[in-house]
């Protein structure tokens, strides 16, 4: 029962507190002290993340369980990163270490430009993000390639207005016909804005019924269970 | 049941093709040069006038809100709206709520503030690093810079940086909240970023706001920007491509519109080419 | 004590006076607390006070409707009735199903709503026997799934067939993120990809590896952005408001149908207004648009 009772009245009294907050400003210092709270907290929760990914991984390397290599590789990277970035300005820090710690004449200590965390994260962790980014380019010709199919005349307009946003957004659009931006735009401003307001408003008005929901303690299911 | 058709097959064409297809079309600028015209849009046009009007010494808040996942789309917007706003004698206090993107915003400050126009590291500018919070830090920014950030990025305290030292006559910090600076510049590449800017800030606070962002959220955004929750948008690579020109600083943006136009033009040919696949196999 | 529909009722009222009382009890406190300097209260925000109490009072005044016994008329939401067609099919191939709640934190309602479906969709997968796989990229959200899908097992009757290294969180990077669930896609070959939060540009690349490898897939998001890439790539696409129709869908519970209900009739409320708005502003009467805006 406490399991359950403690945090619903926790996120009852405390959801209703920030509405309330909106409207009187006597509410603002301590409106203030509970997100900073929350920001403590959330901080915090990296440890939950951290812990989680270590036991997965440790668990399927020492079982040897298939593909252990790359939980090796992931524990390995993970380590290194903190030890670099966190753990060795720590200590630099409680033991007043003034001095640099240099391996082939990059220091070793810290997350700023000219340590060995920057190399890796400029070296690595930027070309493979940005690999990841761009495989959408390739994905987008493929599932449009694939399902972009004139079957209706409701498809027809579709790929119609996307081929005239496609070609107008660009300045290869102005260099086959001098309108095709101005197309562009007023698809995009007019029945693109019209229909994505229509969207964008019941989605709010679901996402402001779910809080409700959840402050008046109807909804608990993301509590565990009902 | 009879064999598929070569124009069948041709149909369902293993996907790598159509990868290569679009490489092939993004490579090209890569070997000819390809110099198309650029036309500025008005929310680029807008952008770009808000932070022209800034004055000499007025403040921005600069929120470098991405990752290096968006840096080839993102980094010209930084590149170029740093520049502006060096250019226009401003200062800015910048932080980030990615963990991934101080280093990103470390480097334009240092190619652009440092290197380009000699500005002074804490005099100028302040990079106060990252904090994690998200919304949270949005609001608590409102109240208080200090608060959430006692120190910056490298670990100097924010009382011995002398852009945030300053005290009015009453005594109260000269920068410290959004009602000390002018506006809020935000790159954002999805959450947390313009949207929680727009819903956390812009009304709470009364501050304008101006956005770069990726092409792919550009299209939720217009609709603040026609509402006027957002005073300037840049939309992708498209967005950054139309505001170097504005600024005459022609870069990475501009560069890879060429890129961009053919690859755009290399999805049209394929829709064109799946549908009279399509029409020519259903016939039969 | 029976459920009868006297009780029921008092049950409800209670509550209300409940919340009423509640709210008004943190006025003598903000007073208390409030500055010379500052107004007790912000009258240029009335505007959206008046909102949010007529959403409350539609919200309340449907959920007592439903309390009653009244039963709302609810449309079929194809992408809902297929979640349990893809856990079937899941049991049937002996393979897991991947349930993907996004990539926001706890404070996006989106991924609170994504915890709610997944305690649905982890009951119904706790009742086949089916393996779960729930990838998480913040770090907050992990003690919320481990929590939620527990209790779903318990309640369903297989506490035993609960594994907590189901639950994984991959990375708190968006594109590390998406590496990592491409990776469990392509390796372990789920049969059934739900894809049920907050989404951004990662949604094209994870739902087009699932198409690659032949799941059935459903999403959901109310990030309108990434609609256009779930649609192409997905079999079934809940869009904005029906993805936050799922728990009332899912559930059949008459009171969570009732909430339903009442965002419908809001936005009835809503769409008066604008075309009452269109014609004051046609006809030159600013007045209404000016209240409306927010300060």
């Amino acid at each position: 029962m406490l399991k359950r009772e403690v945090p619903l009245l926790i996120t009852i009294l405390v959801g209703w507190f920030m509405v309330i907050e909106y409207f009187f400003p006597g509410a603002e210092k301590w409106s203030s002290e509970l997100q900073n709270w929350a920001i403590i907290m959330t901080a915090l929760a990296s440890v939950l993340g951290v812990a989680n990914v270590a036991r997965i991984n440790m668990l399927k390397i020492s079982r040897k369980q298939k593909d252990w290599g790359y939980s090796v590789v992931l524990m390995a990277g993970m380590i290194l990163m903190v030890v670099l970035g966190t753990l060795f300005p720590m200590i630099k820090s409680i033991f007043g270490i003034e001095s640099s710690w240099t391996l082939a004449g990059m220091e070793l200590s810290g997350v700023t430009s000219g340590t060995w965390f920057t190399q890796f994260y400029d070296s690595m962790f930027v070309p493979m993000q940005g690999t990841m980014f761009a495989l959408l380019a390739f994905y987008i010709a493929s599932a449009a390639f694939r399902s972009f199919r004139i079957r209706s005349v409701d498809a027809t307009l579709l790929a119609v207005a996307a081929i005239i946003v496609m070609i107008g957004r660009v300045p290869i659009g102005d260099v086959m016909w001098s309108g095709m931006s101005g197309l562009s735009d007023w698809i995009m401003n007019v029945p693109n804005l019209a229909a994505k307001r229509a969207i964008l408003i019941g989605a709010a008005l679901g996402a402001i019924s779910t809080g409700l929901k959840v402050i008046m303690g109807i909804e608990r299911n993301f509590l565990g269970g009902d | 049941m009879s064999e598929p058709t070569k124009l069948q097959k041709l149909e369902k064409i293993d996907r790598r093709w159509v990868f290569l297809v679009m490489l092939v079309a993004v490579s090209i600028p890569l070997f000819v040069s390809v110099d198309l015209p650029l036309k500025v849009t008005p929310a680029a046009q807008s952008f770009y006038d808000s932070i022209e009007a800034l004055q000499p010494g007025d403040i921005v808040y600069y929120a470098a809100d991405y990752d290096p996942g968006s840096k080839p789309e993102l980094d010209p917007m930084l590149m170029a709206t740093l520049d502006h706003l060096c250019r226009k004698d401003v200062k800015i206090v910048s932080a980030c709520l990615w963990p991934a993107a101080p280093p990103l915003l470390e480097a334009g400050l240092n190619t652009v503030a440092v290197e380009k126009y000699g500005k002074e590291y804490g005099v100028d500018f302040v990079h106060l690093g990252f904090k994690e919070g998200k919304e949270n830090v949005m609001v608590q920014l409102g109240k208080s810079f200090r608060d959430v950030f006692p120190q910056d990025y490298y670990g100097t305290k924010v009382e011995d940086i002398p852009l945030l030292a300053q005290k009015k006559a009453n005594g109260e910090w000269m920068v410290d909240k959004f009602d000390d600076v002018k506006m809020i510049v935000n790159i954002s590449a999805g959450y947390p970023g313009t949207k929680e800017w727009v819903q956390q800030v812009r009304s709470r606070y009364n501050i304008p706001i101006i956005s770069g962002c990726t092409a792919v959220s550009a299209p939720e955004y217009y609709t603040y920007l026609r509402s006027d929750q957002l005073s300037g948008l840049l939309g992708g690579l498209s967005g950054a491509a139309e505001y170097e020109d504005l600024v005459n600083l022609p870069g990475f943006g501009i560069q890879g519109m060429a890129a961009q136009s053919l690859g755009h033009v290399a999805i049209i040919l394929m829709i064109l080419v799946g549908n009279i696949l399509y029409f020519i196999n259903s016939r039969k | 004590m029976p459920k009868t529909l006297h009780n029921r009722l008092r049950a409800f009222w209670l509550r209300a006076l409940a919340l009423a009382l509640g709210g008004s009890l943190w006025l003598p406190v903000l007073a208390w607390a409030q500055e010379d300097s500052q107004p007790f209260f912000l009258v240029e925000r009335h505007n959206i006070l008046v909102i949010l109490v007529v959403f409350g009072a539609l919200f309340l005044f449907c959920i007592s409707q439903a309390s009653k016994g009244k039963r709302y008329f609810i449309r079929k939401i194809a992408g809902l009735e297929a979640v349990e067609e893809a856990v079937g099919r899941s049991t049937e191939m002996g393979k897991a199903v991947l349930y993907v709640p996004g990539i926001d934190d706890v404070n996006n309602i989106q991924t609170i709503y994504s915890m709610i479906i997944l305690s649905h969709v982890a009951k119904m997968v706790a009742r086949y026997e089916t393996p779960l796989i729930v990838p998480i990229c913040r770090p907050f959200v992990v003690p919320l799934a481990e929590e939620t899908v527990k209790q779903s097992y318990l309640d369903a009757g297989s506490p035993d067939a609960y594994n907590v290294n189901d639950i994984r969180y991959l990375s708190e990077e968006q594109f590390a993120f998406t590496a990592g669930v491409d990776g469990i896609m392509l390796r372990e070959k789920p049969a059934a990809n739900l894809y049920l939060g907050s989404f951004f540009a990662e949604s094209l690349i994870l739902a087009e590896t699932g198409f690659q490898t032949g799941a059935i897939q459903i999403a959901g998001t109310a990030n309108v952005h990434q609609l256009p890439f779930f649609v192409v790539a997905c079999d079934y696409t809940l869009m904005g408001e029906e993805f936050f129709a799922a728990s009332a869908y899912l559930s059949d519970e008459p009171k969570l149908i009732g909430t339903l209900k009442g965002t419908d009739y809001m936005k009835v409320v809503l769409i008066a207004v604008l075309l009452v708005g269109i014609a004051l502003e046609t006809m030159g009467y600013s007045g209404l648009t000016n209240w409306m805006e927010q300060r």
